[in-house]
């Protein structure tokens, strides 16, 4: 319980991050941004857990738990998609998201 | 009387056909002609037997002749204990006019396959032609002894196809196949009439039965009498059922206007044209009518058999017009052959069914008989000449008297026959009919008696034009036919002489009873005088080489054209069949069939790739998109929530 | 092992030998032992059956049971009537016809020979099944195999034929699926459980709303097959670019199974619905026979007017059952047979005119009776046959069919029946312009004065078909009664239901 402050300022906080987050996502261009986007998105609602359990179980550790998976997670995936990207990079010299979608269908 | 010997008669000529058919390579054409001629032998030997014993021996029981039957169910329409037990059966039925038609035909048949050995000497397809002539002879024994509607029906299919094939014989050439072609679509036009009327007879009567059909009880009345119960405008259903069957007969007969495919039909070869489309085959209709007479007779008082009458009258008036101005001596004859048909429908039309007042039914038949003989003669004397010239033409023939005198006098004897002239056998059995129709009605008398001036006008026109006339040069000499030939013609044309003097009337009337026949003078007379001026002119026209004739033709300007073009009933036919059915039914069906029924289809698929190919932009590929319609569905989806929930 | 299972046994069996098999000799020598052996048990069956009849008077002999699925009751039901035997030994005559015909396939021998004898599998399959499900999962079967026979082994546009013929019968049996689905949603009508099978189903009263709203669902799903007018245009292109052995199966036995479902399920399960809809289906019939037979009239190809005579021959079939008369009924299932058998002869004979000539053309082709005088024959005999010629088979199933037909007494049936009748007319018009232009006349092409005799293959080929053909046709009545004892139920199900 953080005194001064109520779980609606803070889930406003995380709110406004989240729909950066997703606002990134769609129009950014490049990969990596859109990847910062992903951590954005991962960011705001690991934060989102940690305050929820804080607030209305402050007996129980789960969410804080749930935010260390995440944060494990976002890690593995960036190492993941950085390499995707690379790799990309190498292929067609270029990490622009219109470059990409030969994938299609 | 014990009939199962009969089964043979159709069945042998069954057998010759089967083992010339599969070995038609395999046998000499020498020894195939034999093996023809042997069964048909037989095959006739056995019909004299049948003949002698149903007329001499055990055929008349207290006077009356009976009708002897054989059969065996050959397929089952319903089951054997359901009420009503629609069947047919497969059988052999005797009667005067079956027996009397066995003789024609095997007769007929026999000189013809004799006949045939010369004639189709050297020819490539000799034995598959022996093969199909007895497959005819089959079929056509098979028609006579018929016991119900759809035995006669099938049999009347297969002459129908065994006629096709030997029309067709000669396949190579075009004109021959479109003969045969439309020889077959014409009778198979006919036969849809006739398949209807038996299918209104098998529904309405419940049964294809002949003797069931045809019961007459010794009173003089027809035991079927349901007839008037149900109705169809106007008329008894069995009525338009005997003018449907009556329209198969038609057909086969040759009668107006269904006649168009016999004049088209001498493109087989001549021993064909004898048996199948002179003496046998077309007188299938008449045949059929007289079979079912005591039917035409009684549906309706005869109304159907005034029909019959008339559309004879009209046909024998009509073809013998024609024969007057054709230059093909085959086609004569066949015109000839469809006037003489008529004669032998009009005869029916105008007969009575009991006693005496039957004569018109023993003249039909008498004259079908007499016919037989003489018009096959006719014909196997004309097959002799075009074998000698190579020619079917008048304007390539004249003066073979002298080359072919045996031939000269059969032809002599067969044109005195058909004339009428006394004491051959076509004056007997003419003046009955004569007789017949005065009693019924004058005015088809009329028609008759000018007919029969006509006939005997073409006739000797024909006689003349080819055995006297002009001297014609040929390339090579003409000479008479092998032995082989000549015999068939002796033996018809001394048929051709004393058929006359057989007691028709005691063997084969209407209610099989008999009487005693006797000849009205005034109308011999009446009808001899008429034939006679009719050679006369004959005579003076075309006995030496003159142009009066052409002069004669002259006068009558439009009308000959008409005439030698048969009134224009081909072009009429072919403008039906191919600007109508073929190009305003056919192809139209054949547009729409490509243009909308399948375009349809087409359409469905092509539609199906179209909206698909819209939808798949949706799929662009591109990451943010999806996110964002994502993002959207979201956020659409929790509005929705929050509007349902606050409310 | 009981007489039928073998039925689906022997040619899966002979397909896991086909597998094994190395070239064309390899290959045909087991597809032609195989249907041989499939031959001998149609044959053997027929006498069985004809024993087992003799004491045994219910529905369906040689009845076995299994459960397959038991969520959805669903069972390997199987078992004969004398409908169900007489196609049955069609199919195998065919199949072998077929192998013997295919005698000299180069291309892909192996895979050919598997695909057909998997077509064949559902075929059988089909006819001996008395479960709805299984029936309908052995008719997919029978169906999908087409798509690869034509579009491999085809000519001409095959891929395209291909994909029209199998969107089509696939949409076809979508429709019907729906219908299946609701006859057995359905068949717990009078209480008791849901069931697939077809006899039991039969004793239930469906309701007539659901009667009504699922047989034109599953009337349609098999007339697809059946080639109703307007559902046919898959054919002529279908056939037009199926291989010659191919074309025979499919136009010999695959479009029978359409108008044995139709009876067998349409009309038998849902007789009130098929009562209520029969004027509009009739209609439609009787138009196809009319309108195929005109069609064909103005065809070039010779498989386009065989395909078009299909249309006109087989919507005789769907007139025939939807007349409600048991003698029709009894032509239309020898209308099956015939138009099988003929059918399957016709297209045999034009593949080994393309063969010999490489071409389908009328126009291109003329006098052959001179220089291919076996076929020549058999094919003029064919034809005769084809425009029912008292003789061969296709009189007596035209017969039943009109004798039937004209024992409805009311306006319309007379009309449509006359209208029926006529195409024996037009059936004449366009089998002997095919037979005068191709056969008879001048030869047209000078390479045809001397071409290739026929082979023993091809000759054995012709004579399984001919021959019964012509016994159907010379001694119909034991095939007639047999079909006839077997209509029994249908009468008391559909009539006076």
């Amino acid at each position: 319980m953080i005194s001064g402050i109520s779980i609606y300022e803070i889930f406003t906080l995380t709110s406004i991050l989240f729909f950066i987050g997703i606002y990134g996502f769609i129009t950014r261009k490049n990969l990596i941004s859109i990847l910062i986007s992903i951590e954005l998105l991962l960011n705001a609602s690991a934060v989102n857990f940690v305050i929820i359990n804080k607030y209305m179980y402050p007996d129980a550790l789960q969410g804080v738990y749930f935010s260390i998976f995440i944060i494990a997670v976002a890690a593995a995936e960036t190492a993941l998609a950085v390499a995707i990207i690379i790799n990309l990079y190498r292929q067609i010299s270029s990490v622009e998201a219109k470059d990409t979608e030969i994938m299609k269908y | 009387m014990n009939l199962s010997y009969l089964l043979l008669i159709p069945l042998i000529p069954l057998a010759v056909f089967l083992l010339l058919g599969i070995f038609n390579t395999q046998i000499k054409p020498a020894v195939s002609g034999y093996i023809g001629v042997l069964g048909l032998a037989t095959s006739t030997a056995l019909s004299y037997y049948a003949a002698f014993q149903y007329f001499f021996v055990s055929g008349k029981v207290d006077g009356v002749y009976q009708t002897f039957v054989e059969k065996v169910v050959w397929m089952n329409f319903t089951e054997t204990s359901s009420l009503k037990y629609l069947h047919i059966d497969m059988g052999i039925l005797i009667d005067p006019i079956s027996v009397m038609m066995l003789i024609v035909v095997s007769t007929i048949s026999l000189m013809v396959h004799i006949y045939s050995r010369g004639y189709m000497k050297g020819d490539d397809g000799y034995t598959k032609f022996f093969a199909y002539l007895s497959l005819f002879s089959f079929s056509m024994l098979g028609l006579v002894l018929a016991t119900n509607l759809f035995q006669i029906y099938m049999f009347w299919e297969l002459v129908g196809v065994s006629s096709f094939l030997l029309i067709g014989f000669y396949y190579t050439k075009p004109s021959a196949v479109a003969a045969a072609k439309k020889a077959f679509i014409v009778t198979r036009f006919a036969d849809l009439g006739f398949l209807i009327g038996i299918l209104i007879i098998g529904y309405y009567a419940g049964t294809f039965d002949f003797q069931t059909l045809n019961a007459v009880n010794p009173e003089g009345e027809a035991l079927l009498l349901n007839w008037a119960s149900t109705t169809f405008m106007g008329m008894s259903v069995f009525t338009w059922a005997l003018i449907l069957i009556f329209m198969g007969g038609a057909g086969k007969s040759a009668m107006f206007p269904l006649h168009i495919w016999l004049p088209d039909a001498m493109e087989g070869p001549t021993p064909v044209s004898a048996l199948i489309h002179a003496a046998t085959m077309v007188v299938a209709g008449v045949y059929l009518v007289a079979r079912l007479f005591p039917m035409y007779y009684f549906v309706e008082e005869g109304f159907v058999l005034n029909i019959v009458a008339y559309v004879g009258a009209f046909s024998s008036l009509f073809a013998a017009v024609i024969a007057i101005t054709q230059t093909d001596i085959k086609r004569v004859l066949a015109f000839s052959t469809m006037s003489q048909i008529g004669y032998m429908m009009l005869a029916l039309g105008v007969s009575s069914y009991k006693g005496e007042e039957g004569v018109g039914y023993m003249a039909s038949m008498f004259h079908l008989f007499t016919h037989a003989m003489f018009k096959a003669l006719l014909f196997l004397g004309a097959g002799s000449v075009i074998h000698a010239v190579h020619s079917n033409y008048l304007k390539d023939m004249g003066g073979l008297r002298k080359y072919m005198p045996i031939t000269n006098i059969t032809f002599l004897i067969a044109a005195l026959a058909i004339a009428g002239v006394p004491p051959f056998a076509g004056f007997w059995s003419k003046d009955e009919i004569l007789v017949a129709a005065f009693e019924k009605n004058e005015f088809l008398y009329f028609i008759g008696l000018f007919v029969a001036g006509l006939t005997a006008f073409y006739m000797f026109r024909l006689y003349f034009g080819i055995f006297w006339g002009k001297e014609t040069e040929y390339t090579h000499t003409p000479h008479e036919a092998p032995i082989s030939m000549t015999f068939p013609l002796l033996f018809l044309a001394f048929m051709s002489i004393i058929a006359g003097f057989i007691p028709f009337s005691e063997f084969i009337t209407a209610d099989k009873v008999g009487f005693e026949g006797h000849l009205n003078y005034t109308m011999a007379a009446l009808a001899v005088g008429t034939g006679l001026f009719g050679i006369i002119l004959a005579w003076i026209f075309y006995k030496k080489e003159n142009d009066l004739a052409e002069k004669f033709a002259h006068s009558f300007g439009m009308f000959y054209k008409w005439t030698y073009n048969k009134f224009y009933f081909d072009e009429i036919y072919i403008f039906v069949t191919k600007k109508i059915v073929f190009n305003l039914v056919a192809a139209p069906i054949a547009y729409f069939d490509k243009k909308y029924v399948d375009g349809t289809m087409e359409g469905i698929g092509n539609k199906t790739v179209w909206i698909s190919r819209k939808i798949k932009g949706v799929q662009s590929g591109k990451l943010q998109d999806y996110a964002f319609s994502f993002v959207g569905g979201v956020v659409i989806i929790a509005l929705v929530f929050i509007y349902l929930w606050t409310n | 092992m009981d007489i039928l299972s073998l039925f689906i046994i022997v040619p899966v069996l002979t397909i896991l030998a086909l597998v094994f098999t190395k070239g064309l000799q390899q290959a045909r020598i087991t597809a032609m032992v195989g249907s041989l052996i499939q031959l001998g048990m149609a044959s053997n069956l027929v006498i069985a059956y004809f024993k087992e009849r003799a004491v045994n008077d219910s529905i369906m002999l040689f009845t076995k049971d299994m459960i397959w699925f038991d969520h959805f009751n669903i069972h390997y039901a199987i078992g004969v009537d004398g409908i169900s035997v007489a196609l049955l030994g069609l199919t195998a005559i065919i199949v072998l016809a077929g192998v013997f015909i295919s005698w000299k396939m180069e291309d892909l021998p192996k895979e050919f020979f598997i695909s057909l004898l998997v077509l064949s599998t559902g075929v059988y399959g089909f006819f001996i099944s008395i479960d709805l499900f299984t029936m309908f999962v052995f008719y997919e079967i029978a169906v999908i195999p087409m798509y690869l026979l034509i579009g491999i082994w085809g000519s001409g546009p095959k891929e395209y034929s291909a994909m029209k013929l199998t969107l089509m019968l696939m949409g076809g049996s979508a429709v019907l699926l729906v219908g299946v689905l609701g006859i057995y949603f359905n068949s717990n009508a009078d209480g008791g459980a849901l069931t697939f099978n077809i006899l039991e189903i039969a004793k239930v009263h469906i309701p007539f709303a659901a009667q009504k709203l699922f047989f034109p669902l599953t009337f349609l799903g098999f007339a697809v097959l059946g080639a109703l007018f307007p559902f046919h245009t898959w054919s002529p292109d279908g056939h037009a670019s199926a291989p010659t052995a191919v074309s025979m199966l499919h136009a010999g036995v695959l479009m029978k199974l359409g108008g044995y479902g139709i009876f067998r399920i349409a009309m038998f399960l849902l007789p009130l619905g098929a009562m209520e809809w029969s004027w509009f289906f009739i209609i439609l019939a009787a138009i196809g026979v009319v309108y195929g037979a005109f069609g064909a009239v103005r065809q070039t190809d010779l498989k386009y007017i065989n395909a078009y005579a299909s249309v006109s021959h087989l919507g005789l079939v769907l007139f025939a059952l939807l007349t409600f008369n048991k003698i029709a009924w009894n032509g239309a299932i020898l209308q099956s047979l015939s138009h099988g058998l003929l059918t399957a002869l016709f297209f045999a004979l034009i593949g080994m005119i393309y063969g010999r000539t490489h071409t389908r053309d009328i126009n291109k082709l003329g006098g052959l009776m001179k220089t291919l005088p076996f076929i020549g024959a058999v094919y003029v005999i064919t034809g005769l046959a084809y425009l029912g010629l008292p003789g061969f088979s296709g009189f007596i199933a035209e017969m039943n069919i009109f004798v039937g037909a004209f024992e409805n007494p009311d306006m319309f049936h007379r009309v449509l029946t006359i209208l029926a009748v006529s195409s024996i007319v037009v059936t004449a018009v366009y089998i002997l312009r095919l037979v005068g232009k191709i056969m008879m006349g001048p030869i047209i092409d000078e390479h045809h004065h001397d071409l290739p005799k026929v082979t023993w293959y091809e000759k054995t080929g012709i004579l399984l078909l001919l021959i019964p053909i012509i016994g159907m046709g010379v001694a119909p009545i034991w095939l007639s009664d047999m079909i006839m004892a077997s209509l029994q139920p249908f009468i008391q199900g559909v009539l006076t239901h």
